[in-house]
């Protein structure tokens, strides 16, 4: 882009008309306002939430004490958030190499929008999506699952019978990662040099060896920071979870079972109406918990974006 | 090749290779006609649905061609043929919840909608009837808000950034908090209004306007990506003919660069606004519920279409004594569904339509 770029304004200015010092002033007030938010989001978080580490035993029920409260809500994130990456990273892929490399030309882009409709579709859609058409859909399959593979302790059982299960609120949320890691790998995809293609295709590899050998190692970084992005997404993700899963406080890695632990961001959603201001405090100390966790895994992915470009322009 | 330069085994190899039967070009045609049929035969005698014979059917496709493939043309093509068929069927896969989903909205949703059920409030009613009235202005008017705090900042921002701050510090800062912004969970920044909120007016506060701010930071740094996006590709060419007239540096910014990139723009601000319009968790968090129509952003709650979807959704009423179906708040869940869709993608298609009719007339990448 530096050649679209504004040249430097010369040091030794003449005239420095006031309207360019107002016009220059605003823009950097909203540049620094930005800073202020962010900075307030921390500010405001830790002023409210603080009171809620140590507020008394009975508001923290069943648990005893603040990181008790909060550990299984942890652990539920996660687990939600691990069960929508696994189904939906080989599909993103999948979809995004069948957008690069293997649709028709002239249909790749139409189809592109389509896969970019699912990330326009309101979260609590999906949420009513999954609860209503999805979970009883899915009551079937965790039966099935229950009885040809309840050795494995994902699928211990018993099976839920209303469909409401991690298994269920996994899938919407790997629906609504898709979209996410699909872009972004898509682009990295066709990003491919050309060259590297033809010459592989030149030495006699098939399109699957050719992707494999040129495409895949070009984008490995692009990809694996798709999926960081979409691991955000998955963690901070409140409505489709809330409103598939009835949750209880346990550590289970249970996927089909009807005793869910809930996730931190579903918690507070579900827990807010009824809200006294000691529970509100508890609540917002778990958000500061849930931010801590995301801008983790966001700046991580940050991290090897930029990496990778560095490679990139080596 | 003439035999007579030496050659080695290998390259007997791949001319022997190159000689080797391919499928005919029906070869998919005939796989797919025969595992249909077989998936078929297999769905009536056993007595399963049909969507599990489709399943059947569609594995049986992508295993019956990569196997015949394996036997007539060898290893390497039976892996790119298998290669093909799992990435055409991941695509296939992912368009099954779509199309479910946009079936069903518009299935359940299309008979609620009626003229009352677009100008009623939710206030003393009882069972079935109501409407979305207050949440279609809760919605309007806090998003307007939103629109009217963040559309400002990103835009001022995204000048600073291509016009005045290249490689400073702050902006090298502002870059990397935009970054960081993108990626609050959108609970996170309903958390973070009502700590503010309540901070000014004490524990019990709900009102719109909270939820104005925690859409604005979520907007914020999408209106900042593809405004400093758009004001980048504008050519310095026409900045430096401006300056040449003798044009002060903000008038250039006003009259030429912003005109330039408007479109660009305005499609950004679009597609912000509509991701936002559907967030629910932080206007649940700080907006509250309400069942009456609310017009003040500073007083009161404020109820939002999505936010109704869900409150109807968790609370949907009892079926009638003798009525056998869905309790009444599922209808309206899902008719409220279909009127945030419809807005979420007439504001896409509005913005795809702006950006198509403004875009810049250089080369770009898909």
């Amino acid at each position: 882009m530096s050649v679209t770029a504004p040249s430097p304004p010369r040091a030794d200015k003449p005239v420095v008309r006031p309207g360019d010092r107002i016009f220059a002033g605003t823009a950097r007030l909203a540049a620094l306002t930005i800073m202020l938010a962010l900075a307030g989001v921390f500010v405001f978080l830790a002023i409210e939430g603080l009171p809620g580490l140590s507020a008394p035993e009975n508001i923290y029920a069943p648990a005893t004490d603040f990181w008790s409260y909060v550990g299984p809500l942890v652990f539920g994130t996660i687990l939600a958030a691990v069960v929508a990456l696994v189904i939906a990273v080989p599909f993103s892929i999948g979809v995004a190499l069948f957008i690069s490399h293997y649709a028709p030309a002239r249909v790749a882009t139409p189809i592109a929008y389509v896969i970019d409709l699912l990330a326009a579709v309101p979260s609590v859609v999906y949420g009513l999506w999954g609860g209503l058409a999805l979970a009883p859909a899915l009551r079937p399959a965790i039966d099935w699952l229950y009885d040809h593979l309840s050795f494995i302790p994902f699928f211990a059982g018993p099976p839920s019978v209303t469909g409401r299960t991690m298994l269920t609120a996994g899938i919407v949320l790997a629906i609504m990662v898709v979209p996410i890691t699909t872009a972004i790998s898509r682009e990295v995809f066709a990003q491919t040099p050309r060259l590297h293609e033809e010459a592989a295709m030149a030495l006699g590899a098939t399109r699957w060896e050719m992707i494999r050998l040129a495409v895949f190692p070009y984008a490995r970084s692009g990809v694996i920071s798709a999926v960081m992005l979409g691991l955000g997404r998955a963690l901070g993700e409140t409505m489709a979870v809330a409103m598939v899963l009835s949750a209880t406080p346990v550590v289970t890695l249970n996927l089909i079972s009807d005793t869910n632990p809930a996730t931190i961001a579903s918690n507070i959603a579900s827990n807010y109406k009824e809200a006294s201001p000691d529970k509100q405090a508890v609540l917002i100390a778990t958000g500061l918990v849930l931010f801590a966790v995301t801008f983790a895994v966001n700046f991580a992915a940050r991290w090897v974006i930029g990496r990778g470009e560095r490679n990139l322009t080596r | 090749m003439s035999t007579t330069t030496p050659l080695e085994p290998d390259s007997f190899a791949i001319t022997a290779n190159l000689a080797q039967p391919r499928l005919p070009k029906w070869a998919l045609l005939l796989v797919a006609v025969l595992a249909l049929g077989v998936a078929g035969l297999v769905t009536l005698l056993l007595g399963w649905s049909p969507y599990a014979g489709l399943v059947l059917a569609i594995a049986l496709a992508a295993v019956g061609l990569p196997l015949w493939s394996l036997l007539l043309e060898g290893r390497r093509s039976a892996a790119d043929r298998f290669a093909t068929s799992l990435v055409w069927a991941a695509f296939g896969v992912v368009l099954v919840p779509l199309v479910w989903l946009i079936w069903l909205v518009v299935k359940n949703g299309i008979g609620v909608i009626n003229g009352e059920f677009l100008t009623y409030d939710m206030r003393n009613v009882v069972g079935a009837g109501g409407g979305i009235y207050h949440a279609l202005w809760g919605t309007i008017l806090i998003t307007l808000a939103a629109a009217i705090i963040s559309i400002p900042i990103g835009l001022f921002t995204a000048i600073y950034l291509v016009e005045y701050g290249r490689g400073s510090r702050l902006a090298r800062v502002t870059t990397f908090l935009v970054d960081v912004m993108t990626g609050i969970p959108s609970i996170v920044a309903g958390l973070f209004a009502l700590s503010l909120f309540v901070l000014i007016f004490g524990p019990a506060i709900r009102i719109g306007f909270g939820g104005a701010v925690a859409l604005s930071l979520l907007m914020i740094p999408t209106v900042v990506r593809s405004s400093e996006e758009m004001l980048r590709l504008v050519p310095s060419d026409l900045r430096e003919a401006s300056y040449a007239l003798g044009i002060p540096k903000w008038r250039t910014v006003v009259k030429v660069v912003l005109p330039t990139a408007l479109g660009g723009i305005i499609t950004g601000v679009v597609l912000a606004i509509s991701r936002v319009i559907g967030e629910t968790a932080p206007l649940l968090v700080v907006a509250g519920a309400t069942d009456s129509v609310n017009f003040n952003l500073f007083e009161g709650r404020m109820m939002t279409l999505p936010v109704y979807i869900f409150s109807q959704y968790s609370s949907p009423g009892v079926v009638p004594l003798g009525q056998e179906g869905d309790p009444p708040g599922y209808a309206r869940a899902w008719g409220a569904a279909l009127v945030l869709i419809a807005i979420v993608m007439v504001l896409n298609l509005v913005a795809r339509i702006i950006g198509a009719y403004f875009a810049p007339k250089t080369e770009r990448r898909r």
